[in-house]
């Protein structure tokens, strides 16, 4: 096949990876985008068999690799429950950047292959951009296993903090770019491994302070970053399908981490830099003496709903980890059996990845014309009678509109307490993530439903 | 004096920086989930590499040093394509309108 018939092909290919995002736009368009994100794969694998036209044993290999990794990923995609789609995508991003380290590897032990020299003798260019390429798929790699860790709960995700961390990785950045500049002078193996060695490094250094909930943060900027490894091998392959992906993909993960940040109202700095836990601010709220709380149980709970004609349900990642979705649609079913109007709030950052929530709702097939974003519906609290807030916490907090002392203040927040009543269904007072009390609890008009959501939730719908 | 090939493919490269900064703004929130698992299939179109890497052992000799390195790459993308675009396919199909209780 000719260079530059490949090249068009892979450029249509890149075309179809556009059309695969422009999809989401909406769900009605979505399932389209994703069979022309499978087709402008075919293309490109297609493209590169026929380019290299080389069907020796080796691509008999290469068939039976690719069809073992097709399985196993199949089988991962058929068998994940949607309350671990965080991990899966974490670590799906670990593979990507560790795919991009390893044909880094290959072309700089084998420059002829692809074009670009000879070993020892690789074109300057080549050299810098297969250098970022590695060095940022490591950084991935390293980066996502830690947060596949972190969410899969392997590891606490508590910050892990020491002195001299954000020095320590200054260093190493500035050491990734000296040992780059020495690589192009000297093209020495040893020191291409040890940027690789530095990379992973500073992938698990950079994501070990950044507590739970800020995974959302994490999990697109990995993605980002996936993104840039992709493309960084893309240039040293010069291949546009490449290119065009990594420059989508990394424009997409940095747009979710800017939404994601926007949502908890920090910059993107002051989340890399260490979690709200690595800060002190517990002195406020431990000096506050116990004030009264109003609790009930779902007799009163299923009473209160009763007699509404609105609910607004609140659904945070406490749901996710109660499985509670199902129970949750089912006592909503059973409330518009009553001519009671539901809908649903999502806040941005609700659940552990963006849109994680969506997906939950959408698996215990509730309609998404029923599921709001946080704009769409914030008006919409003051005319409802109940609130039902399940395993949410901090993004019902009023606390981040009214005291500007407080670390969440000037968050977008939830305006649940100017429902008529609102449920919050919730294990114990015990503070959310930002480790700050909730207002909400101590609310006139708040019951507390001290259980487990799912349990809970059963139980108002037998009330019902 | 003629242009390096490079200013293009960099050209390609920034141009599809906005025009992903477009199409995503444009991805309505409820779907992120399914964007990033999108997003993560396609990256893995970086098996082309991995294949050409594998491909690249020379005279009969299928494993070599560096041609291993394409295999291992292979698997991983081939998880990543197969599992992402499933995934995906997976999470979509339950956002279909349901009308059945109105």
């Amino acid at each position: 096949m000719s260079a530059n018939l490949s090249a068009i092909l892979y450029l249509v290919s890149g075309v179809l990876f556009i059309l695969a995002l422009r999809g989401l736009s909406s769900p009605e368009t979505s399932r389209q985008g994703n069979l022309f994100g499978i087709i402008g794969m075919v293309i490109a694998v297609s493209v590169t068999f026929l380019s290299v036209g080389n069907f020796t044993s080796g691509f008999i290999y290469v068939l039976i690799f690719l069809a073992i990794g097709g399985s196993i990923g199949a089988f991962i995609a058929y068998r994940i429950p949607m309350t671990a789609m965080p991990e899966l995508v974490a670590g799906f991003h670990s593979l990507v950047g560790l795919a991009a380290v390893f044909v880094a590897i290959s072309a700089f032990i084998n420059p002829a292959a692809f074009n670009l020299g000879t070993p020892g003798n690789i074109k300057l260019a080549s050299l810098i951009e297969m250098a970022i390429g590695a060095a940022v798929g490591a950084i991935t790699f390293s980066g996502s296993v830690i947060a596949f860790l972190k969410l899969q709960g392997i590891m606490s995700g508590a910050p892990i903090t020491f002195k001299g961390q954000h020095l320590l990785n200054a260093l190493l950045l500035v050491l990734i770019v000296i040992l780059t500049i020495y690589l192009c002078s000297n093209q020495s193996t040893n020191l291409f491994w040890i940027l690789i060695a530095v990379s992973f490094l500073i992938g698990f250094l950079i994501i070990i302070p950044i507590g739970g909930a800020d995974m959302p943060v994490v999990i697109s900027m990995l993605n980002s970053y996936s993104g840039w490894a992709a493309a960084g091998i893309g240039f040293t392959l010069e291949n546009t399908a490449l290119i065009i992906t990594g420059a989508l993909v990394g424009s997409s993960g940095a747009i979710l981490s800017y939404i994601m940040c926007k949502g908890m109202n920090r910059s993107f700095f002051n989340v890399i830099l260490g979690g709200f836990g690595a800060t002190d601010q517990t002195s406020g709220s431990q000096s506050k003496e116990q004030r009264p709380v109003k609790s009930g149980n779902a007799d009163d709970a299923a009473f209160l709903m009763k007699n509404a004609s609105s609910v607004i349900i609140v659904p945070g990642y406490g749901m996710a980890v109660a499985q509670a979705q199902h129970a949750l649609r089912e006592m909503v079913d059973t409330l518009k059996k009553n001519d009671i109007k539901v809908s649903y709030a999502i806040h941005p950052v609700a659940g552990r990845m963006p849109g994680h929530m969506n997906v939950l709702l959408a698996e215990a097939n509730v309609p998404y014309d029923e599921v709001f974003e946080l704009e769409e519906i914030n008006n919409d609290f003051a005319n409802a009678d109940v609130a039902f807030v399940i395993g949410a916490n901090d993004v019902t907090n009023p606390v981040a509109k009214t005291d500007p002392q407080s670390p969440i203040y000037g968050m977008p927040v939830l305006d649940v307490e100017k429902c008529k009543s609102v449920l919050f269904v919730k294990r114990s007072l015990s503070p959310g993530y930002a480790g700050i009390d909730n207002d909400l609890f101590y609310k006139e008009n708040t019951l507390m439903l001290f259980a487990d959501a799912k349990k809970m939730t059963e139980d108002i719908t037998k009330n019902l | 004096m003629e242009i390096d090939p490079f200013i293009f493919r960099l050209s390609i490269f920034i141009l599809s920086i906005f025009v992903g900064y477009y199409v995503v703004w444009s991805v309505t929130p409820s779907l992120h989930t399914p964007l990033m698992s999108v997003t993560n299939a396609i990256s893995s179109v970086i098996i082309v590499g991995a294949i050409i890497a594998a491909l690249s052992g020379s005279d009969g000799v299928v494993f070599s040093s560096s041609s291993i390195y394409g295999f291992l790459a292979i698997i991983l993308a081939a998880v990543n394509i197969f599992g992402g675009f499933l995934v995906t396919q997976r999470m979509l199909a339950m956002y279909k309108k349901k009308k059945k209780d109105k």
